[in-house]
């Protein structure tokens, strides 16, 4: 699959409500890579995120244009059951939000659900996924304690586990870092690296420089003018985007004039 | 003149400081109330047949103050209320805070809150009249003054209590714990029942505790409704038959006393039961939490 387009944005336009959020993006995510989007607060970043796991769904009055294909599949189609979609997209969210349990259970959520009981079938699981996220080492001792107790940025990677868990086959992440420390940042950037290799990545961050730093592809999103839906200005290997952008927004917003 | 020591910061201080003193002292000062007039008591009736004696005659020469039927009573009709208000409180509860639409919601909350400012008297009178004839045609009983109906008439009592402080703090379970378990490819009752249900835990007990508190401590219905006979219940089978609570018996009795006399200490014997129970019960409940907080 190295290479390949994992998910295609067919002239997507999104609505919440009679607000026009997003308007014709088309863009393929590549497999085994890490895509950044990047661009201004309000500019639909989050919004190409949730429509991909349909987890605005949840969020009362929207409505989708337009296609988006997973593996050849529109996942839109009836056909589609959304708990089986998610269970293939995780997401990681911008704030750590791991849910008020052990940490082992937090991680052996995912599996549970999908009727996996032996205990020692999840222990095998919660190793793999805690050693993916690389936290293994930190709390392999403590595992029955609760997930709460974690630092910031171990609850994070303890989210990435959860979600490793499940043995997606695209991450999204909704500004992962931004309640973080730097240390702490580092050691998710990292962390990301070594997964791509595996999953395919889709990232949102505020942060150009982490965005220059992990991504392989990278989408630069705008609005225009207030009111206007968000729209995708650019898009490309992360190395073209941050040296020689085409637009000259793509070049104020990065070289710090704006946003 | 906004310092930590400027006069006005001082009078807060004091004014909070007063009342935690007052309301710690008041409940003091009740219990050693209670204690003091049941000791009366205790020392000219002998503590175990208080407690274990099977039949409860106070005007009868000599009086008979044996309680065990009165207290089995008040235990009966309580578990009844409870094995009735809290599934179906709590299963409301989640439903108003996770399945029902908001305008539904908006509408329920309201009403449900005017069911609990319902007086219980009126409640008794519904169930002497309406449910008590009922049972007694329905289950083909010789009365329908029993513990089951009064089980049932303060599990209604209970409900609105259980339910508005169950569903909010079902509510209060943040969104990101949802989207969370949602986005990890559980269902809504997945998400239900595995996460929000045992984040919400500490409040639905709280809920469920305050509920059994209102039933235990309930009188007017219990007078009303349950038939007031101190039988002792001896078998499940009780359920269906008339008995007395502690409530009731202080109620019921009070009145017709002689002041000091010992019956009149009696009764006080028979409040201090009742604020023990009620103390166990919380204690209870708080272990009980306690460990299962821990082992989360």
């Amino acid at each position: 699959m190295d290479g390949s387009k994992k998910v295609q944005l067919k002239d997507v336009s999104f609505y919440y409500g009679d607000f026009k959020a997003l308007e014709d993006v088309t863009l393929n995510f590549e497999a085994n890579r890490v895509t950044a989007l990047i661009g201004p607060s309000g500019c639909g970043k989050s919004t190409i995120l949730r429509l991909i796991n349909r987890m605005h769904e949840e969020m009362g009055r929207t409505r989708v244009e337009g296609e988006i294909i997973m593996d050849g599949m529109d996942i839109y189609s009836r056909s589609v059951d959304v708990v089986e979609l998610r269970s293939r997209v995780g997401e990681i969210f911008q704030k750590p939000n791991p849910f008020p349990k052990s940490i082992f259970d937090n991680v052996a959520y995912g599996p549970r659900l999908k009727g996996i009981k032996k205990k020692e079938a999840l222990e095998g699981i919660v190793e793999r996924s805690l050693r993916q996220a690389a936290l293994w080492k930190e709390v392999k001792d403590k595992l029955d304690k609760s997930a709460m107790d974690l630092s910031g940025g171990q609850q994070q990677r303890l989210c990435i586990a959860r979600t490793l868990a499940v043995e997606p086959e695209v991450i999204l992440m909704d500004e992962p870092c931004s309640a973080l420390d730097p240390v702490a940042t580092q050691q998710i950037e990292d962390t990301i690296d070594a997964l791509k290799n595996d999953y395919t990545i889709i990232i949102v961050t505020h942060n150009m420089q982490q965005a220059a730093r992990i991504s392989d592809y990278t989408g630069f999103m705008l609005v225009q003018e207030t009111g206007e839906p968000g729209r995708l200005m650019e898009y490309g290997p992360a190395g073209k985007i941050f040296t020689m952008p085409d637009k000259k927004e793509t070049e104020n917003y990065i070289t710090g004039r704006f946003g | 003149m906004s310092g930590s020591n400027s006069p006005g910061e001082r009078l807060a201080r004091w004014i909070i400081f007063a009342s935690g003193v007052l309301a710690i002292g008041v409940i003091a000062l009740i219990f050693v109330f209670l204690l003091r007039d049941s000791i009366s008591f205790l020392q000219t009736y002998s503590l175990v047949d208080f407690l274990t004696g099977r039949n409860w005659y106070p005007i009868s020469e000599p009086p008979v103050y044996g309680l065990l039927p009165i207290i089995l009573g008040s235990l009966l009709v309580t578990v009844v209320s409870i094995v009735i208000a809290v599934p179906l409180g709590v299963g409301t509860a989640v439903y108003l805070a996770e399945v029902a639409p908001g305008w539904l919601r908006e509408l329920l909350k309201p009403l449900i809150e005017v069911v609990a400012a319902i007086p219980s008297v009126v409640l008794g009178f519904i169930g002497l009249t309406l449910l008590a004839p009922f049972l007694q045609q329905a289950l083909g009983l010789d009365t329908g003054l029993t513990a089951l109906t009064g089980g049932i008439v303060l599990a209604f009592m209970a409900l609105p209590t259980i339910i508005t402080i169950a569903e909010d703090a079902i509510s209060s379970v943040p969104r990101a714990h949802r989207q969370g378990s949602l986005a990890l490819g559980a269902t809504r009752w997945q998400t239900t029942s595995r996460v929000v249900v045992p984040a919400a835990l500490s409040g639905i007990s709280a809920a469920v505790m305050l509920g059994i508190g209102r039933a235990i401590g309930e009188t007017m219905v219990v007078l009303m409704v349950t038939g007031n006979a101190a039988v002792m219940p001896t078998s499940l089978g009780a359920v269906l038959g008339p008995v007395r609570t502690l409530t009731g018996t202080i109620a019921q009795e009070m009145g017709e006393t002689v002041f000091r006399s010992q019956h009149y200490y009696a009764l006080f014997a028979v409040g201090l039961v009742l604020f023990i129970i009620t103390f166990i019960i919380n204690w209870i409940a708080d272990f009980v939490l306690h460990r299962f907080q821990e082992s989360e």
